[in-house]
């Protein structure tokens, strides 16, 4: 019944040889990559000076002691909510920046696009630009071909290493661990972390490259949720450059005269916004038949294919929007030299929101930059992100050096004495955050008559190492006949106080009396 | 013969679902997706025969790395008792009443003793060691026998009343059903019951006093108090193990009480003992 043939059920991933471009953004992403590579190698090298008993490290994940050095910051892991909190900003982040520009996370700053972006450095340094690694891929396998081929792999190689070795110092002291991995002394932890990530880095920036963000990351096929016509994104102007052929390039001569007129009228609109704006007037006629006579009737793209060539994607930027673009804008460049060389303005690839095609086909300006930033959508992204930035930085600096949980013993819920006197029992943990030991007194406060002793004590002091939690049993006992003992509950509170600092901390709880149930 | 559809935007084959117009296109796979597949598949082979998998009729395959859970778990248990051999070597040699002044040796020892005395003794003292009726409540200042770190290690090496160990704490008391008169009975618990409770029958309570003094001051005391020698508990507080009632004060006159612990000697190991000692001490009632 059908002429059609089979699909078939796998496709080999097709090679991409992206070739070098200069530029504004090409320059952008070189910085961008120099600062996001420079903080994930040399953070856990930064030091920061905490005192004898704590480690020296400025930002160390220490997992045996279940503490999390950042600077001056300690978070303990009864603070994890500080991480979650860093998590949920950087989604609402996210969030923000991709309806206000795109895809901007995945274009400049994404790991995968970073370390590829490396990857291609080296592969461009060792074995030529695009054709030069076109032809070599043709090529048999030859001495010459291997020799590039190995000495590609094995920067490469060096590179993840590296990559892995970073990622491990985060964890333990760096200098102690580097000298470690050297002496064999390491952990088999860091080794094998080393390995996976030496691997996945390997095979993620050399090989795999565009195909993680098109079958393994899901953030492709959400972000398209967040992004409406107002976005910022890279995109192709076709009502400027369609149709497209070989031959719209004029002599150079016209085109110059075309372009300063152009200008000229731009400048006395006073309105242009984007340094290559669309030919005022401009309209994209219905495929008229290509005369090179007649060159005025065809757009800007000469179909030169340099947007193609340099994407590291594989993609024709010209087809629309597609969850293939990464929104690396090295098309814009591309085409930004083009433009350049046949004396067109800039712009005919370039960051702009669908919304404005309307204006622009139509010859008037397009909404300012800023109106298309400012949306209902940002702005609520904004205030929910610095509502959870505030909170933070609000929880971060009422914490206090000492604090206590209570926990009530309710297993039973109170105890009987000899003398009739009722007592509950608190498992009462105090915490001293601070570097030197301490000596913390304990009390209550109540509008019951009740009485409170440790386990353990003779007096109300309970001394807490630095650094530590301690785990003290504390009893509150009513007399017997009291109405605290004979009652229902009574509410009352615990305080713990630095008797050096005068720091003091409470936590509110309840006694059972023989009532309670 | 199935239709074939093709989506008129990218020429691709579709799968025919459709979800509210939106139709699946029928992309092939990535090939090092199906390389990946194929790894997987090679690596459950591999798995299976280095690990116990394959059901046979009586139990599964050993797997070549004779790896199990029990194992691991003895493995992890004698690394255990490996990581703590020092502390362990130190409660054993210990001077138990001083404990607490090693604040590290102290700690280990009552989350040593908490673990023994839940899979132990919390099946009669109850998990948070409250008792029951019959079985004393841990956490209060009431011993039947003493409260100290010395008596409580030997009330739990040798047990009570028990038949095991001949070292055992041991009394007992007479059912005096046999011995007094159904009225003097009433008499002597209207006696006892004065004793704590403000509600009673004076002149009830005053002729219980005299059979008290005859029969029961022996092994409780003229006031009482009790007799930690003979396990003989205080009649004068406000804790009854069985109950303070005079229904059931009747009872334990009656027909007595024996309660019985076995010995825990033979059964926990030194440090066992001690840890444990050391966690009931440490619950509120230690002496």
């Amino acid at each position: 019944m059908t002429s059609q043939p089979d699909q078939p059920l796998y496709a080999a991933r097709t090679p991409i040889f992206p070739r070098r471009v200069n530029g504004f953004f090409r320059r952008f992403k070189w910085w961008i990559m120099a600062v996001t590579l420079g903080i994930y190698y040399l953070t856990p090298w930064l030091r920061w000076d905490r005192g004898a008993s704590l480690p020296d490290q400025a930002v160390l994940i220490d997992l045996a002691n279940r503490r999390f050095y950042f600077l001056w910051i300690e978070i303990w892991p009864h603070e994890f909510y500080f991480v979650a909190g860093l998590l949920i900003m950087a989604g609402l982040g996210l969030f923000l920046f991709t309806s206000a520009l795109g895809r901007v996370w995945c274009g400049y700053t994404c790991p995968q696009t970073v370390w590829t972006d490396l990857f291609l450095l080296v592969e461009r340094w060792i074995e030529g630009d695009r054709n030069a690694r076109l032809r070599l891929h043709k090529a048999n396998w030859s001495l010459h071909k291997w020799r590039l081929r190995v000495t590609k792999w094995i920067v490469w190689l060096l590179i993840a290493v590296a990559t892995g070795g970073a990622w491990v110092f985060y964890f333990t002291d760096a200098p102690t661990l580097l000298r470690d991995l050297f002496t064999l002394d390491a952990n088999p932890a860091a080794y094998i972390t080393i390995a996976i990530l030496t691997a996945t880095t390997f095979i993620f920036g050399g090989f795999l490259r565009e195909q993680v963000c098109i079958y393994m990351c899901p953030w492709p096929r959400i972000q398209a949720a967040m992004m409406d016509p107002d976005t910022i994104t890279v995109a192709y102007r076709d009502w400027r450059g369609e149709p497209r052929g070989k031959g719209n390039v004029k002599n150079r001569k016209a085109a110059e005269a075309e372009r300063a007129a152009i200008e000229a009228q731009a400048a006395g609109a006073g309105a242009a916004f984007y340094p290559g704006t669309p030919y005022p007037g401009q309209k994209t006629p219905p495929a008229p038949p290509l005369d090179l006579a007649t060159s005025d009737e065809k757009g800007d793209c000469i179909d030169c294919m340099a947007c193609v060539n340099v994407c590291p994607m594989g993609i024709d930027i010209r087809n629309g929007q597609q969850m293939e673009c990464i929104t690396c804008a090295l098309c814009i460049d591309a085409c930004d030299d083009v433009m350049a060389r046949i004396g067109k303005p800039r712009g005919l690839i370039d960051y702009l929101a669908l919304s404005d095609e309307a204006d622009e086909r139509s010859g008037a300006a397009p909404k300012p930059l800023w109106r298309h930033v400012m949306r209902p959508r940002t702005i609520l992204y904004t205030a929910m992100w610095l509502l959870v930035g505030v909170g933070l930085l609000y929880a971060l600096f009422i914490r206090s050096e000492i604090e206590l949980t209570v926990s009530p013993v309710r297993n039973p819920t109170f105890v009987v004495l000899s003398d009739g006197d009722v007592r509950n029992i608190y498992d009462v943990r105090l915490r001293n955050k601070s570097g030197d030991d301490k000596v913390f007194q304990m009390n209550l406060s109540s509008e019951e008559i009740l009485r409170i002793s440790l386990e353990g004590q003779d007096t109300l002091n309970v001394t807490v190492p630095a650094d530590t939690t301690v785990l003290q049993r504390v009893y509150v006992t009513a007399r017997a006949g009291d109405t605290a003992a004979t009652g229902d509950t009574t509410d009352l509170r615990l305080w713990v106080e630095d008797l050096s600092a005068q720091v003091r901390a409470s936590k509110a709880t309840t006694f059972n009396g023989r009532d309670a149930q | 013969m199935t239709k074939r559809k093709t989506d008129e935007v990218t020429g691709v084959e579709t799968t025919g679902h459709n979800w509210d117009g939106i139709e699946e296109l029928n992309n092939p796979l990535p090939r090092w997706w199906l390389w990946t597949l194929y790894l997987t598949i090679i690596w459950a082979i591999g798995y299976t025969i280095a690990y116990p998998a394959w059901p046979m009729i009586s139990g599964a395959t050993k797997g070549v790395l004779g790896w199990s859970t029990r194992a691991n778990v003895a493995a992890e248990i004698a690394a255990h008792e490996g990581s703590n051999a020092a502390l362990v070597a130190q409660l054993v040699s210990a001077d138990m009443p001083t404990l607490p002044q090693d604040p590290d040796l102290n700690r280990y020892a009552i989350a040593r003793g908490g673990a023994v005395f839940r899979s132990n003794c919390s099946q009669c003292h109850g998990s948070g060691a409250a008792g029951a009726k019959g079985y004393p409540n841990l956490l209060d200042d009431d011993w039947l026998w003493g409260g100290d770190i010395a008596q409580i290690m030997y009330t739990v090496r040798h047990g009570i009343r028990n038949t095991i160990d001949a070292d055992a704490l041991y009394s007992a008391m007479p059912a005096f059903g046999d011995i007094l008169e159904p009225a003097e009975i009433d008499a002597v618990v209207e006696h006892v019951v004065s004793l704590s409770n403000p509600e009673f029958d004076a002149a009830l309570a005053e002729a219980g006093a005299v059979v008290f003094a005859d029969n029961c001051s022996v092994c409780h005391g003229e006031a009482a108090l009790g007799d930690r020698t003979m396990g003989a508990p205080n009649l004068a507080d406000a804790i009854w193990l069985y109950g303070g009632d005079r229904e059931t004060l009747r009872y334990t006159v009656e027909f007595s009480r024996f309660g019985v612990m076995p010995p825990w000697g033979p059964r926990l190991k030194e440090a066992d003992i001690r840890a444990v000692s050391a966690y009931v001490h440490s619950l509120g009632g230690g002496e």
